[in-house]
């Protein structure tokens, strides 16, 4: 079976329309910045601290009342939300000071439970506020961390310009997905920096097997431009990109529907993470590198002087 | 063309068998269980087994087995009911000489546990349990320590009859004399106390300041963390909890991982509860004022003088040994408790002294109207009594018990208090509900992304991608073996690993299939096409699984907790995965279509 005819010759990378992709991609990445300078993002307790209770009701849960009950008990900032069905309540709280820990919970679990024996208390998370920054910082500095290596090794096997094509698009990618989370505002706890990360690798993935393909066709077809010589590796690499991307997207969905909803917000970050790293091994990646002006020399072992070879015996 | 050696399909076909015999365990799924492990650390005698069973019979329950493990008696039953009377009837008839836990336990043939194969081991997430993390108050630490030295000066330099002020201040010690000789003498005192001292001049020519080394100060603070440790897990143990882990985490951390159902407010007053140490002398004679009975912890009870010889908070180490070769735990105490001891040992020679273990604990309480309320709770246990041999002064050794116990004593006067306060920062309880719902969930978004892929693979592919399945398949149970392998344990963001696994692992053979495909239409002949498919597509692949390993590690390397858990099954899952996508697939390709004349391939 085939997906698409056996050689498609889709103009991807003209001048044209790298200009549309790089305008839209611009455009994409002012509007998630945007969105993170004044929305910022709805950070899960893992980077704030406070308090988190999963609890689960014997039949659908009064919101409403809950939150009243929460702020008559003390607790006035509260989050209180449906958790994957509607007997399912999560409540968030910042972190209290000064207080015992246990008579926290203690007070909470009875507000929350009004007394009814059937209520049950699924989990409690407190985090402090100290760990929630060392959790924050060291989020971020994977990321950075994970970025440099990469850019590391793909000038080690392909050379700079690639190295930059394939970190401009990795920055694009973990730059819309984060962006998607501020603006949807799901909540962005510590498993989406992971999904950002898994992200990472998956689009590099894409990238350097696109790159690969990129250096073989500049060794072999002679005559065209780097840009021609490009939008053929592409279209070559098109059923794969297609299929690879396929595959995963329908795990992630399965594990978005069935996983729980704990695990949404990581399944959402890599099913939106993957959509933009497909686009981007596309364009991001190699318009940058056509923007740095790559040439099949770039790629071409040191030519050997003929001079010298003519001087030895 | 395209055959393989046969040495190379068997060894291929060896890693899938030995593969598929250490992924198998997992296939029993789990029974409820009571675990017994000997309160002294040793390993029980098989014939523990038959007064266990005994006990069971005589109540009328049928256990689904029975047997040793890691010197443990494990007894597996059918249901919780079972479980839960068993567990009673073992407290009331083991608990002199037992630690009763209950726990889940894979339902594992005698056969299989021969091989010493166990299953993957499921995180807290999964199964349910306590996370805390504690962080140690590393100043306390040193300040204790430098209380200590401050009453030590004090006393040694009252003992050599110098008026003197001692006090702390700002991490040090001041002390303030009389006279420039007697700042001279206190100097000589101070460096005999302990040598390691950093002493400098005061203000004038009548004060020194004193103050702990950087060494000391980081020896002081390890002290305190270890021993925090040692604390915590002893007292873990006493809670009943099978499989706990405590561990340091950074410079001043400690995880404490609990699974099973646990009452959070008994976990919080076991974890931070300060325990302490004292040494009397007992009353033989009975006719001492103050004296006071005392209950032993496994030992007879005494009637103890009130005077204290020395306690806890002087002990400075505690290690056991071997003294004339005879079991021993060497005690050593600071300076003062050592000088009191030694004036104690000097005129109480051959006479009884006990170690008395003291605790303060915070247990809650639910007031006349009904309101929670939390009251303090001390009790004082003699773990130890011993007739004094010989006279010793900060050091000494206790023997005449046996290996086991002695290394128990050491851990237990080492682990008698926490050297310094905790205080928690992190605390995640998941209920056993949740994580049931969470293991149902995480199989089943695996097994219907896993048939979403290989009913795909099978219509784009045909043959190849039936072969392609196989090693997806074969995928899963490398990933499976690795995991109870290693014992890393498997948490929900680690099932996540595995599904991102399965959706990637076929890109190794697309690249491949896309190639031979190419090859095919562009004229090539079929074995050539195959051969030059595999060849070609190596390099794209394996640049791309490399630099998703790389992202795997980062991961990996700042990863905390279950991110940590989703970083292992990535990166095993991609290493597993250029196993099975390269090398087994060529070993199927090779053995069905390899070296024949052949004019279609179904790919």
């Amino acid at each position: 079976m085939r997906l698409i005819k056996d050689k498609p010759t889709i103009d991807f990378l003209s001048r044209g329309r790298r200009n549309i992709a790089v305008g839209i991609s611009i455009l994409v990445i002012i509007i998630s910045l945007a969105s993170m300078a004044t929305r910022g993002l709805n950070l899960g307790i893992d980077f704030t601290g406070g308090i988190l209770l999963e609890v689960k009701y014997p039949q659908a849960a009064d919101l409403v009342a809950i939150r009243q009950n929460l702020a008559e008990a003390g607790f006035e900032r509260n989050v209180v939300q449906e958790f994957g069905t509607s007997d399912d309540v999560l409540v968030r709280l910042p972190p209290q000071v000064g207080e015992d820990a246990n008579a926290i919970r203690d007070t909470l679990f009875s507000v929350l439970s009004a007394g009814d024996p059937n209520v049950v208390l699924q989990r409690v998370e407190l985090v402090s506020a100290q760990v929630g920054e060392e959790l924050t910082e060291q989020g971020g500095l994977a990321l950075i961390f994970a970025l440099l290596m990469i850019f590391a090794y793909v000038m080690f096997r392909f050379q700079w310009k690639f190295a930059m094509g394939a970190v401009a698009a990795l920055a694009h990618d973990v730059i819309v997905t984060i962006g998607f989370f501020s603006v949807t505002g799901i909540s962005f706890d510590l498993s989406v920096v992971a999904a950002v990360l898994a992200v990472i690798g998956y689009s590099l993935n894409d990238t350097v097997v696109a790159f690969d393909r990129i250096r073989e066709n500049f060794a072999k077809l002679r005559g065209v431009t780097p840009e021609e010589s490009m939008n053929t590796s592409i279209n070559e690499m098109l059923a794969r990109t297609i299929i690879t991307g396929v595959t995963t997207l329908v795990v992630l969905i399965a594990l978005l529907l069935l996983g729980g909803e704990s695990v949404a917000p990581f399944s959402i970050a890599l099913i939106v993470g993957i959509i933009v790293g497909t686009y981007s091994s596309i364009y991001t990646a190699s318009a940058t590198a056509l923007m740095l002006h790559v040439t099949p020399q770039d790629l071409m072992p040191p030519e050997v002087d003929p001079e010298l070879i003519d001087d030895l015996p | 063309m395209n055959r393989y050696p046969t040495w190379l399909n068997l060894l291929v076909l060896l890693i899938l068998v030995m593969g598929t015999l250490i992924a198998m365990p997992n296939l029993y799924g789990t029974v409820p269980a009571v675990q017994l492990a000997q309160a002294d650390g040793n390993p029980f005698a098989e014939a523990r087994v038959a007064r266990v069973e005994q006990v069971l019979e005589n109540a009328g329950i049928t256990p689904e087995a029975t047997f040793i493990q890691d010197g443990r008696v494990v007894v597996r039953f059918e249901s919780t009911d079972d479980q839960g009377k068993a567990g009673e009837l073992f407290r009331d008839a083991f608990s002199s000489d037992s630690n009763v836990a209950f726990t889940i336990a894979p339902k594992l043939p005698a056969w299989v546990r021969g091989f010493g194969l166990s299953p993957m081991s499921l995180g807290l997430d999964l199964r349910g349990g306590v996370y805390v993390l504690l962080e140690v108050d590393m100043d306390s630490a040193v300040e204790s320590r430098l209380a200590a030295y401050e009453q030590d000066f004090a006393e040694r330099l009252r003992d050599e009859r110098i008026r003197s002020r001692v006090e702390i201040n700002d991490s040090q010690i001041n002390i303030r004399l009389q006279s420039a000789e007697d700042t001279e003498k206190a100097r000589e005192i101070v460096s005999a106390a302990d040598a390691d001292l950093l002493i400098f001049d005061g203000a004038d020519a009548r004060s020194l300041r004193v103050r702990m080394s950087d060494v000391q100060i980081k020896a002081r603070q390890d002290f305190a963390i270890e021993q925090n440790i040692t604390t915590l897990r002893n007292r873990v143990d006493q809670l009943g909890v099978a499989e706990p882990l405590v561990q340091r985490q950074g410079v001043n951390r400690i995880v404490v991982q609990l699974p099973g159902v646990l009452d959070p407010n008994q976990l919080d007053e076991i974890l931070t509860a300060t325990a302490t140490l004292e040494f009397r002398m007992v009353d033989t004679a009975g006719d001492s004022p103050g004296s006071r009975r005392y209950t032993g912890r496994g030992v007879p009870s005494q009637m103890l003088k009130r005077e204290v010889v020395a306690s806890g908070d002087q002990i400075i180490n505690a290690e056991s040994g071997f003294s004339e070769g005879q079991p021993a735990v060497f005690i050593t105490l600071d300076s003062a408790g050592g000088e009191r001891m030694l004036k104690n040992t000097q005129e109480n020679l051959r006479k009884p002294m006990s170690t008395v273990f003291i605790e303060t604990r915070r247990e809650s309480v639910t007031l006349p109207d009904g309101s929670a309320s939390y009251r303090t709770v001390k009790t004082e246990e003699i773990i130890n009594t011993a007739t004094i041999n010989g006279i010793f002064k900060d050091r000494f050794v206790t023997t005449g018990l046996t290996p086991v116990e002695a290394r128990d004593l050491a851990l237990l006067l080492r682990a008698g208090a926490l050297a310094a306060p905790v205080f928690k920062v992190e605390d995640r309880t998941i209920g056993p509900t949740l994580g049931q719902e969470n293991i149902d969930r995480g199989f089943n978004a695996v097994r219907i992304g896993f048939l979403a892929v290989v009913v795909f693979m099978a219509i784009y592919y045909r043959g190849f991608g039936m072969i392609a399945n196989l090693a997806l398949f074969s995928n899963l149970i490398f990933i499976v073996a690795l995991l109870s392998l290693i014992q890393a344990s498997l948490t929900l963001p680690g099932i996540a690993g595995i599904v991102l696994t399965v959706g990637m692992a076929v890109d190794a053979n697309v690249l491949i299939f896309e190639r031979i495909r190419e090859e095919i239409t562009s004229g090539n002949t079929i074995q050539n096409s195959i051969h030059a498919g595999y060849e070609k597509a190596f390099s794209s692949i394996t640049d791309a699984n490399i630099t998703t390993l790389i992202a795997a590690i980062v991961l990996f390397a700042f990863g905390t907790g279950p991110i940590k858990g989703f970083a292992v099954t990535l990166s095993l899952g991609i290493i597993t995965s250029m196993f099975t996508a390269i090398v087994g697939t060529r070993t199927v390709v090779n053995l069905v279509f390899g070296g024949r004349r052949l004019e279609k391939l179904p790919i």
